[in-house]
């Protein structure tokens, strides 16, 4: 019952397009995050009136499927400005934009948890902006934010599996692909879930934790 | 400016059949979120009963769901089920995959809005004669419906989205999947897509637009 095709060659294909889904996902979720919290000081900075331009285009990446928004880089920079980019790094820009475009929002949230008064008090002791977003925003900011970036760094992990359709061999295709192969589905499904339910189930319980933990005190 | 002529005319000549195939997606989703939100509300109670295994089938349900890619969920429904026998048609395994992840999630949810509501709520109308189904139904559920709702339209929002990945098992009545097939005639990828981004956009400001109203009408204080 237990027979398989499935040869060690096969398993260390699998291994490399695990590897390539965790690359993306690191570089993706990392310049993502550090777009998204220049987008969510400058969404915070400067209102929702005159951020609006912004937050528009960042709402963009949220309502559209990751699926277009990869075809439609993946053709406007190859077969419209010809620049003859590879897939993986239009993959990567565009889940960095999509990261950001969440984390923006995590973001803003972060610091519009941090009371007025505090900042105003940081502020009258003589501390500058720099100082007062620095040492009184970001520690506060961060507990509130952390759970939910968790959460997005994971969803991004997971969306990472759409990535195939621009010609990136990630976990999932490597999958499909020895599925036509081996024509064993289900096991090979198995192991493809039982791989990132391993990276994500911990984290998110972790990420709980982190919510659980400082939502208390 | 660019090297390159865009041929929007082609491409907006194909809207009738784009717009068509939003209807399928609009199906898929609408369906996939009554569906989901039964079960989970079904998960919510075999957590809430007590019965380890009900509780465990439930955990395990919410936990694959939210911890899983909803791409591998729909390969399950389609290449996993097929691969024990059960042959579903590309509609079928969409369907399936995105309503056990909506499930998921929402069942989620639902533990969240739930911790909102005292637990002194259900008591006292255990204590007034209801059942512990008629207290759930009556009490809890209303109020957990509200709390949630934002949620439920985010996640219906997320239905709409996930519909694309329909494609992948070879779905091609459903908008993304039109659009990818007309692709393979014409060639007009930017275009073809650039359409089709925009259709999702509208919907999705649709579907937001009128959970404003729903909410605005059904929740005044």
């Amino acid at each position: 019952m237990f027979d398989t095709a499935l040869t060690l060659n096969d398993f260390i294909f699998l291994a490399k397009g695990a590897g390539m889904t965790i690359f993306v996902t690191v570089i993706s979720v990392a310049l993502g995050t550090v777009l998204g919290i220049v987008f969510g000081v400058i969404r915070y900075q400067l209102g929702p009136v005159w951020s609006a331009p912004l937050m528009f285009v960042l709402d963009i990446f949220r309502s559209i499927p990751l699926l277009i928004q990869l075809v439609l880089a993946y053709a406007f920079l190859g077969t419209v400005l010809r620049l003859g980019l590879s897939g993986l790094s239009v993959a990567c820009m565009v889940l960095t934009l999509y990261t950001s475009a969440y984390c923006a929002e995590i973001v803003r949230g972060g610091i519009e948890a941090v009371p007025l008064t505090l900042r105003r008090a940081a502020r009258s002791l003589g501390m500058s902006w720099g100082q007062d977003m620095r040492h009184i925003v970001m520690p506060l900011a961060t507990r509130v934010a952390l759970p939910s970036w968790i959460g997005l760094a994971l969803g991004v992990m997971k969306d990472s599996a759409l990535v195939y359709v621009v010609q990136v061999t990630e976990l999932l295709k490597s999958t499909q692909i020895l599925i036509t192969r081996l024509q064993e589905p289900l096991l090979l499904l198995t192991i493809c879930g039982a791989f990132y339910f391993l990276i994500s189930f911990p984290v998110a319980r972790f990420g709980g934790y982190l919510e659980r933990r400082w939502s208390n005190d | 400016m660019f090297n390159y002529r865009f041929q929007w005319k082609q491409a907006y000549a194909k809207l009738p059949e784009m717009l068509d195939g939003a209807i399928t997606t609009m199906q898929v989703a609408i369906l996939s979120m009554v569906i989901g939100i039964l079960l989970a509300i079904l998960l919510t109670l075999f957590r809430r009963s007590g019965n380890r295994i009900l509780g465990g089938f439930a955990t395990t349900w919410v936990e694959i769901a939210r911890n899983t890619p909803a791409l591998f969920q729909i390969y399950m429904a389609h290449f996993g089920l097929a691969g024990l026998g059960l042959h579903l048609s590309p509609y079928q395994s969409l369907l399936l995959g995105i309503t056990f992840n909506n499930a998921g999630y929402l069942a989620e949810n639902f533990r969240g809005a739930l911790k909102a509501i005292p637990d002194t709520q259900p008591r006292a109308g255990r204590s007034l004669g209801m059942s512990d189904l008629q207290a759930f139904r009556f009490i809890v559920l209303p109020q957990m419906i509200r709390i949630s709702f934002p949620t439920i339209t985010n996640q219906m929002v997320w239905a709409v989205l996930m519909t694309s990945l329909g494609v992948t098992v070879g779905m091609n009545s459903d908008l993304y999947g039109v659009t990818q097939d007309l692709n393979a005639l014409t060639f007009r990828t930017f275009e073809l897509f650039a359409m089709a981004a925009v259709i999702f956009y509208v919907i999705v400001k649709i579907i937001q637009a009128g959970a404003w109203l729903i909410s605005r009408r059904l929740f005044r204080y």
